[in-house]
């Protein structure tokens, strides 16, 4: 199980080493470099005080020699400050992962919430009305651009109904915890809305698999209620892989947490990269990918470890 | 399977038949076809209708439907049903193309790694599972971002007006390529084992000759099942960076794009922000249905869905 660890451990940083130098090499083929950007600002920068600038800041060294600075630095803690917002990068980032967190966290929640009773609910009894019902309505949710769904939320509930706000986390001049929470409710529906589908056909492959397996049928000729073997010796070992799928389905979780952010200008993570991809922040935005990335791999490592407690089966070696 | 009784049938047949039993799947099918003769006719519908999907009349933004207009116009009074049109041909169009290149990407990959196995097969798989597990969209914002002029494309490429559709196909395809790779691995391990492979071998045949003429040929209805299913994905992420305004760009309108100014206008005009999304929308369930039907069709062992 260590030796598994380690291997795994070792992997992650790999990939997140391999990472950080993709993402440093595409932030370097962004339009225009830090030097344009300070040119536009001022025209009166000559050709050859841009030169030497670059030569300054080092933008005239090779790709390597560049990485290997940024790395070394990086490495001490030294993240860097962002060009648009003039703070720290981490003091940027922290409350965003914070926001992002709360977001996800919420709608993983419900989600999961929503999945379990239905996937199961579908798996016991396949090809049924009720099956053919949830699986239309899975699969609905897997094709419904997340965009366009929190626009139709935005639609229903913040311009005909004029219920819940259509974006930001409070009203201005602060409004206290109730506020903030009508705030969360069309980002979290949408988000969860997005993904419940998904998560309902995983719990229902999962579950119908194990109800297919030879110790159901035992149990069922030993005479024990359909019900108790759904709930006690079925649902159990349905769950593992459901465990695992959900941890690695973290990467696509984020990328809908993005969309999500933008339309409801929702300060997050997501919200973040993109903004700083749009508006030439490359150090924030090279910084938040980055993170974006390693919370990534550190669910998928957990996703690992959680599978081997669950599953006395399953020993890494 | 009551199918499988009957003699003299080919495996299409059967296969066929199959699918015709799955209802879904055949609207889908039929969905899918107006759509897409629809958008291939978008040129004559705009002719007959004497329309240009280009042309900007702000004296008529915001109109509601009218016999000169069916849909009513834009923000920039340009008519919506010849934008819709001109735009599903490009959805489409991306949709399946990326597919297909995701799709030859993927069996590449997946064929190699199942059919060598070992070493390939783990780092291959490594990769492919790295490549899951990553937040894909904010990386592929990153690609979509990336200047072309830096990475040595030329100049009358990088400026001219269709560049973003070739960007958006090579992008989506680079992400897409994940589940035909596993599936076809899947695959060509069970394969490998077989006695087939085996009689290949001892009569001498190389490891390309295996692989293209014995392998291959077997591992069509998973790859046939995978790149439906993934058309519809790839038009989801299409959608959602032309959306973001990194895919296609004006004033080629694509569904994703159209969409782009929606929020802004959605207290003055909801129904903008209405009929893109539902297109996409029926595109994408279109094609995983489609998916999900060939699947029951193609490969009977896994009925399970």
């Amino acid at each position: 199980m260590s030796r598994y660890l380690t291997t795994r451990f070792v992997q992650s940083l790999l990939v997140l080493a391999i990472m950080s130098f993709a993402i440093y090499g595409l932030m370097g083929l962004m339009p225009g470099d830090p030097i344009d950007l300070m040119i536009s600002a001022n025209p009166e920068i000559t050709s050859e005080d841009a030169a030497r600038l670059r030569a300054l800041y080092g933008l005239d060294r090779p790709i390597l020699e560049r990485y290997g600075n940024w790395l070394q630095a990086a490495l001490t803690g030294d993240f860097g400050y962002s060009r648009v917002h003039k703070q720290p990068v981490v003091d940027l980032l922290l409350p965003a992962l914070g926001s992002t967190a709360r977001l996800l966290g919420l709608s993983l929640l419900l989600s999961i919430a929503i999945a379990l009773p239905v996937g199961i609910l579908a798996a016991a009894r396949p090809y049924s009305r009720l099956d053919y019902a949830i699986n239309l309505v899975a699969f609905a949710g897997i094709s419904v651009p997340v965009f366009w769904l929190g626009l139709l939320l935005i639609m229903l509930f913040s311009v005909i109904l004029g219920v819940l706000p259509a974006g930001g986390t409070e009203t201005p001049g602060g409004g206290g915890f109730w506020d903030q929470l009508r705030h969360l409710v069309l980002p979290v529906a949408t988000l969860t809305l997005a993904s419940v589908g998904g998560h309902t056909r995983y719990v229902r492959a999962s579950m119908a698999e194990t109800l297919r397996q030879d110790y159901i049928r035992t149990a069922r000729a030993k005479g024990i209620g359909w019900r108790r073997v759904l709930w006690r010796h079925a649902l159990r070992n349905a769950l593992i892989p459901v465990v695992t799928i959900l941890a690695l389905d973290f990467g696509f979780l984020f990328s809908g947490a993005l969309v999500t952010e933008t339309i409801f200008a929702y300060p997050g993570m997501g919200k973040m990269i993109y903004d700083a991809i749009m508006g030439n922040d490359f150090n924030l935005a090279l910084i938040a990918l980055m993170l974006a990335t390693l919370v990534t791999l550190v669910g998928n490592l957990l996703a690992d470890l959680a599978y081997a407690w669950l599953d006395p089966r399953v020993t890494y070696k | 399977m009551s199918g499988a009784t009957a003699s003299g049938q080919s495996g299409w047949a059967l296969a066929r038949r199959r699918f015709r039993r799955h209802r879904l799947a055949m609207a889908s099918a039929a969905v899918l076809v107006i759509l897409a003769v629809l958008s291939i006719s978008a040129p004559l519908v705009a002719y007959l209708l004497d329309l240009d999907p280009a042309a900007v009349d702000l004296f008529n933004r915001f109109q509601g439907p009218s016999p000169a207009h069916p849909l009513g116009t834009d923000e920039l009074g340009r008519d919506v049903l010849v934008r819709l049109l001109y735009g599903g041909r490009v959805s489409l169009l991306v949709g399946i193309t990326a597919a297909l290149v995701a799709s030859v990407i993927g069996t590449a990959v997946g064929l190699l790694a199942g059919y060598y196995g070992g070493r390939l097969d783990a780092l291959l798989m490594r990769l492919t599972d790295g490549i899951i597990a990553l937040p894909l969209l904010p990386l592929l914002i990153v690609l979509a971002a990336v200047d072309l002029a830096k990475i040595g494309v030329p100049a009358a490429i990088a400026d001219s007006e269709s560049v973003s559709l070739y960007r958006i196909i090579i992008i989506v395809a680079l992400a897409g390529w994940t589940t035909v790779a596993r599936l076809v691995r899947g695959a060509a391990l069970t394969l490998r084992e077989r006695d087939f492979v085996d009689a290949a071998h001892g009569m001498g045949a190389g490891a390309l000759r295996i692989m293209g003429i014995h392998i291959l040929p077997n591992l069509v209805s998973p790859i046939i099942v995978a790149t439906t299913l993934s058309v519809g994905n790839i038009i989801l992420l299409e959608s959602v960076l032309s959306f973001l305004g990194l895919g296609i760009q004006p004033p080629i309108p694509s569904w994703g794009n159209m969409l782009t100014n929606a929020q802004e206008l959605i207290w003055s005009a909801p129904a903008l922000a209405f009929y893109p999304g539902i297109l996409i929308f029926v595109t994408v369930i279109a094609f995983n249905f489609l998916g999900d039907g060939l699947q029951d069709a193609l490969d009977p062992k896994a009925m399970e869905r």
